[in-house]
């Protein structure tokens, strides 16, 4: 079968990094095809270039055996590339229908429209209301609208970056069972992710970029996940160990928390239990949405709670602010590196004073230590190896792994007795995310209560002595994450969502 | 006191007129906000459009010409607001204040020589019939041109709000940039073509007083309608019709003090003419006191510079 895209030494500097490096793949008519990388591999650029989003330095690119050269989004879709973007490019005050209308050239009457999306919506097993507001829509639903988009222009080439980051495993399967739909229709898909056993279930051929650079080409079903990966990242990683030590006593204790959204789109809390031992890791799994967010706010002191709600050792503290909660001990690291567990522009060494203040005792009748402050940040630096010039140099110029290190490190070279953290390895390197993760272990084997709130399943499983799950604002009840099957994470997670599949219909 | 003194129907009539200006500058702040773009230079763009309409209309005679000075007057002013903001990028509260002074200043550099002028009238216009009904007549249909323009403007900016792709697209831009961007809609033109738009709203509205409601020129005339403009797009939780009942409630409360004032009410003058403020400060906090409500309907991009950098 001829090709359908064919991709010729793309190329694409930018300042200081070259994102994509003489690319070469090609894909056919009905072809399913990974683009596999870490973060920064340069696959985002990549497809950015095809979709006309950023123009290539060099390359040429064809299409249906004709130069292809989309100078913006919309030439691309007139030429029947479509795309479904990572962070979604949805308005949250827009409904269904009129979000489906902004991706499209020439929309029908909205009455119309909301008709056509019925029917595609069914036809692939994706139901859809077009009247609802998409900011009450859950992820997978959110996932939808974007699919739905492509399909209605009838797409040659669909592109998919990063799809499945955050869907539950029953939402996956469904995903999968309406991709394999249009592969046989004839669409060529173009896939992106790091997710290993997602390739080997779905694609048919491979293209895997490390460093802007093509560095193999494979048939993924091949292959064993552990191959892939060492082509990715192109060194053997260690799963992350740690020494099984008895749980000690309760250490945080919360019952029926309950809390309204500061986020008029936001989820509220219903009814939250759950305990953690001294030396536990408990990991908190669920779709992004439901309640992450939120629980943080109230574990970490941001938002208020009734008093006994959270109980730190037997004292309530859920009345207290932030500080007060440092002080004794309780210690957060919220999900967004740049802005909320970091000032971008203040230096490491005042990011570090910003939470360490108390604990590390870096003021002293009001004015700051500030000897004690860099020797508290370079210790940081030091123990989690934090790639940067210097304490004295902006959070924003570290890369995101380094930064996350950082932040991670801040609150780990406290001592806390409970640590809480929000997806800690979230779009950082796979070395970086193992030290991380490391790091977490060798905090629990001392003693303290660790919290992982997380999007990865993987991850919590590698980590987690008990796992629960948010959906909706509710906890599942803890359970022991060894020998958890993947069936009943998901059923924890909230099943597919009342998103079965529209066949029945 | 003579509260009888007060005749009900001048009073809603003479509301109207005082409510035009700030209807005009608000319904364009609308279309701005809603595209993402916070202009706090209402004020310096209504005192531009004032001197801008005043000096056409005397030199040529035509109040007509003297309106269109004033919305050209007023774009031109919004399009230096919208390279700052939209193309170098400049803080959009910081440049809006800028414009307002500036356009305080400018306004009175112009406006040397005109003081005490005064400008030609501005047609009423008595529609056939319905101008002859009792009451109601009196009331609504015996304005001049410009305040029936003003209400054809906020029933037009509803509708291509709600009914027109364009209408959404700007919609979408001030939701969220990034994902308009990455549709491929031009965000920065199109956020230009809002703030022109305002910019000429303001413009007209500013003309309106110095031509209509005054009319002479004074410095600082407008003295504060562009900040009670601001206000009304929040009030009007970004609704079109909601403008106009604030506007029109603003423009009430503002004759009722002149009326009251007239009346003899033994209430020291400065009090009347803190009213419509005090009002307007009020009617801010009890909207934005549910919060979320609030929230849920401000365009989510307000206020945020767009580059096309990721």
């Amino acid at each position: 079968m001829t090709a359908l895209l064919t991709v010729e030494g793309l190329t694409k500097a930018y300042p200081g990094v070259v994102a994509n490096d003489d690319v070469s793949f090609a894909i056919a008519p009905g072809e399913v095809h990974a683009l596999l990388g870490e973060n920064g591999a340069g696959k985002s650029t990549l497809v950015k270039m095809i979709y006309g989003l950023v123009r290539p330095d060099a390359g040429r690119m064809r299409l249906r055996d004709t130069p292809y050269t989309p100078s913006e989004p919309r030439a691309a879709r007139a030429s029947g590339v479509a795309m479904v973007f990572q962070h979604f490019s949805l308005f949250d005050a827009l409904d269904v229908a009129e979000n489906i209308a902004l991706g499209m050239e020439n929309p029908p009457p909205q009455r119309q429209l909301a008709r056509r999306i019925r029917e595609v919506s069914e036809a692939y097993g994706l139901p859809l209301d077009p009247d609802r507001l998409v900011g009450e829509l859950s992820a997978g639903e959110r996932q939808r609208v974007e699919i739905i988009r492509c399909l209605l222009q009838d797409p040659k080439l669909l592109i998919m970056d990063e799809p499945t980051s955050v869907l539950t495993p029953q939402e996956v399967q469904i995903l999968f069972e309406t991709l394999r739909k249009l592969a046989a229709e004839g669409t060529a898909i173009l896939y992106i992710s790091h997710k290993l056993e997602e390739i080997r279930a779905l694609c048919d051929n491979a293209t895997i970029l490390r460093l802007g650079k093509v560095v193999a080409t494979c048939d993924p079903r091949e292959k064993s996940a552990a191959e892939l990966a060492e082509m990715m990242v192109g060194t053997k990683l260690t799963p992350p160990e740690r020494e099984s030590a008895a749980p000690g006593e309760v250490v945080l204790d919360v019952s029926g928390l309950s809390m309204k959204s500061a986020n008029p789109f936001g989820t509220t809390l219903k009814n939250v239990h759950f305990r953690v031992r001294a030396g536990e890791v408990l990991g908190i799994g669920g779709v992004a949405g439901n309640g992450q967010d939120e629980l943080l706010a109230a574990l970490s002191g941001e938002s208020r709670v009734e008093p006994d709600a959270i109980r730190l050792k037997g004292a309530d503290v859920g009345q207290l602010g932030p500080n007060a909660r440092r002080r004794l001990g309780l210690l957060c690291a919220p999900e967004e590196r740049l802005g909320h567990a970091a000032a971008p522009d203040m230096s490491l060494t005042e990011n570090a004073i910003l939470t360490g203040v108390i604990r590390e005792d870096l003021a002293a009748r009001g004015f700051l230590r500030w000897g004690a402050a860099q020797g508290f940040a370079r210790r940081i630096v030091e123990r989690f190896d934090v790639r940067t010039p210097g304490v004295g140099h902006a959070a924003r110029s570290l890369s995101g792994g380094n930064l996350q290190k950082f932040v991670i490190g801040r609150e780990v070279l406290q001592r806390p007795e409970v640590l809480v953290v929000n997806q800690p390895t979230w779009g950082v390197d796979a070395s970086a995310a193992a030290a991380i993760r490391q790091a977490l272990l060798d905090l629990a084997s001392t003693g303290t209560a660790v919290i992982c709130i997380s999007q990865d399943l993987d991850e919590l499983m590698e980590i987690s002595d008990q796992f629960a799950a948010l959906n909706e604002g509710r906890l599942s009840a803890p359970r022991p994450a060894r020998g958890l099957s993947i069936e009943e994470i998901g059923l924890m997670m909230g099943g597919a969502h009342d998103m079965e599949v529209a066949d029945a219909v | 006191m003579d509260l009888s003194a007060i005749n009900p129907l001048v009073l809603v009539a003479s509301l109207m007129v005082a409510a035009t200006p700030i209807l005009l500058a608000a319904i364009g702040e609308l279309v701005v906000e809603k595209a993402g773009v916070l202009n706090l230079g209402v004020e310096g763009m209504m005192i531009t459009g004032a001197i801008c309409g005043f000096a056409t209309a005397v030199e040529t005679g035509s109040p007509l010409l003297g309106f269109l000075a004033a919305f050209a007057g007023g774009a031109a002013l919004s399009l230096v607001f919208g390279v700052l903001t939209q193309v170098f990028l400049s803080n959009q509260v910081a440049t809006g204040l800028a414009l307002t002074l500036f356009g305080l200043g400018l306004s009175s550099l112009m406006g040397q020589g005109y003081t005490g002028i005064k400008p030609p009238p501005t047609a009423r216009i008595e529609i056939p019939v319905l101008a002859d009904l009792p009451v109601v007549g009196r009331i609504l249909f015996q304005h001049d041109w410009v305040v029936y323009a003003s209400l054809l403007l906020v029933a037009g900016v509803w509708a291509f709000l709600r009914y027109t792709r364009a209408g959404l697209v700007l919609r979408a831009v001030g939701e969220s940039h990034d994902a308009a961007h990455a549709l491929g809609y031009k965000v920065v033109r199109i956020r230009i073509l809002a703030i022109l738009f305002g910019g000429a709203c303001a413009g007209l509205g500013g003309a309106y007083i110095s031509l209509v409601r005054v009319p002479q020129w004074t410095d600082g005339m407008t003295s504060g309608a562009g900040w009670i403009a601001l206000a009304i797009v929040v009030f009007a939780s970004w609704k079109a019709p909601r403008v106009l009942l604030g506007a029109y409630l603003f423009g009430g409360v503002a004759v009722l003090q002149l009326n009251l004032q007239a009346a003899g009410i033994a209430i020291p003058v400065e009090y009347l003419s803190m009213a419509p403020y005090l009002i307007t400060i009020l009617v801010l906090v009890i909207m934005s006191a549910d919060r979320s409500r609030a929230a849920l309907n401000a365009p989510a991009s307000l206020g945020r510079s767009f580059h096309a950098s990721s």
